[in-house]
């Protein structure tokens, strides 16, 4: 009937005795579904939220699109997504190994469990890795933008070629002597974040002193496209901006509203913490099966739990992967 | 114990594998495909699956929420093992998700929906 590896022998079989297994599961693999079923309403809450900002925000929320275009060592090259995309294949490919791992568990083939497991530490650092180099890019940013009084982001792009336009291209250097304070200096010993490279002033006579530039808006139109001003429209509405904003933080980004970068950090960041301790448990369960712990045991079940988690984690990533990147 | 306590059927029996391990491999393929569609739908996004919606929604994102609830039964039937075990432990699982997600995701998409209405609507401004 079932795939269970019997793990208490069925003789005690009254209620009260421990042998008697509720919906013929073992209570490690019953506690690990009930940990699954909470920790996946913690992640819908996540996403729930997420789908509450943005339709709050319908009309001006950033496109995935626009926001995740890099692929390593292809500097320039506007690749939106396939990262993402070979991401969830290495997610998918490890998730595979491991239920190969629990698979050889059941036949108790010692070498077999320990190469898959291996297999999927290598998938799940992978992973894991990709995600902070997906993080370095986003806070690094990669074209700046200006912000205004009310919290909007306007962003620049040519109006010839369409092409975004990055902040270092076209805005001048004004000698300024503001400069970013420190705790250890200064009448208040007060400290500041890193200043952005150009002032608002330089970003704006920069703006003005090239014709070919104008402001792509965080709003979307009927089509699904962010609204592009006129240059005249442009001109105007400049005026306006009071900070230059380069790259994420939790305050503000570049990319457009402000909670946008707030979910990619808590959602992501949530979910690559969940990978990380899963690879941390894989590691453990890896040495236990390389000293043959689970041999002695005479089952494998512990690999099949840490196997659920493992998971759990993977389809945890494709919702995630549909509701940020994709929808 | 083994394979033959893995029930090793999958489209509704339309696939029978001779091992679990076939049928993990070809789990692998089929979960494969369906990303590959999703990518392939979200970076060429076709006009008309965006222009055409259905209740509200528009149809790209309908295959796209489709395309994940299926990827998401694969894995947990076949990499969760949940096809092996009883069926009272597959509903007290899917059943208590489903609805308390499902109830999530309607009472807040509603508000936003209607806080996104009240500040359109409304008479104040919020760009200033």
């Amino acid at each position: 009937m079932s795939s269970t590896i019997t793990t208490i022998e069925d003789d005690n079989t009254d209620v009260w005795g421990g042998g008697n297994k509720p919906l013929n599961s073992s209570y490690g693999k019953l506690m690990m579904w009930f940990f699954i079923v909470s920790d996946a309403l913690t992640f819908s809450g996540f996403l729930a939220a997420y789908g509450f900002s943005r339709f709050k925000n319908i009309d001006s929320w950033p496109i995935a699109d626009e926001v995740f275009t890099h692929f390593p060592f292809l500097h320039g090259v506007d690749a939106p997504m396939y990262y993402v995309a070979l991401m969830t294949f290495v997610l998918i490919f490890s998730s595979v190994t491991m239920v190969l791992a629990v698979d050889a568990g059941h036949h108790m083939q010692k070498g077999r469990v320990a190469f898959y497991m291996l297999l999927t530490i290598i998938g799940g650092a992978i992973f894991v890795g990709s995600q902070a180099w997906e993080w370095g890019n986003f806070i690094r940013g990669e074209y700046g933008a200006v912000e205004t009084k009310g919290g909007q982001i306007y962003q620049f792009q040519s109006s010839e070629t369409g092409k975004r336009i990055a902040l270092h291209d076209f805005a001048v250097e004004i000698p300024t002597e503001r400069v970013q304070h420190e705790s250890k200096n200064g009448v208040w010993y007060m400290g500041e974040s890193t200043l952005p490279s150009y002032t608002t002033q330089e970003v704006i006579s920069g703006f003005v002193a090239n014709d070919d530039i104008v402001i792509k808006t965080e709003k979307i139109d009927e089509n699904g496209h962010k609204i592009i001003l006129s240059r005249e429209e442009s001109l105007n509405k400049i005026t306006q901006a009071v900070s230059v904003v380069e790259g994420a933080n939790l305050v503000n980004n570049e990319y457009g509203n402000r909670l946008f970068a707030d979910f990619f950090f808590f959602i992501t960041g949530f979910h690559g913490f969940h990978v990380l301790s899963g690879v941390v448990i894989n590691i453990i369960i890896f040495f236990n099966v390389l000293v043959g712990t689970y041999e002695r045991r005479g089952h494998y079940e512990m690999v099949e739990k840490v196997g659920l988690y493992w998971h759990f984690v993977d389809l945890v990533w494709v919702f995630v992967f549909t509701f940020f990147y994709l929808v | 114990m083994g394979n033959s306590t893995h029930k090793l059927e999958i489209f509704r029996g339309l696939v029978k594998f001779k091992s679990n391990q076939s049928k993990i491999w070809a789990v692998l393929f089929f979960l494969s495909v369906v990303t590959i569609i999703e990518v392939a739908l979200g970076i060429v996004k076709p006009e008309v699956l965006i222009v055409n919606s259905f209740l509200s929604m528009k149809l790209i994102n309908w295959i796209f929420i489709i395309l994940t609830i299926v990827k998401a039964y694969y894995i947990m039937w076949d990499f969760m093992h949940m096809r092996d075990e009883l069926r009272g432990l597959q509903a007290s699982v899917i059943i208590t998700l489903s609805f308390l997600i499902a109830y999530l995701a309607f009472i807040l998409l509603v508000e936003g929906n209607y806080i996104f209405d009240v500040m359109y609507e409304g008479f104040v401004s919020w760009n200033f």
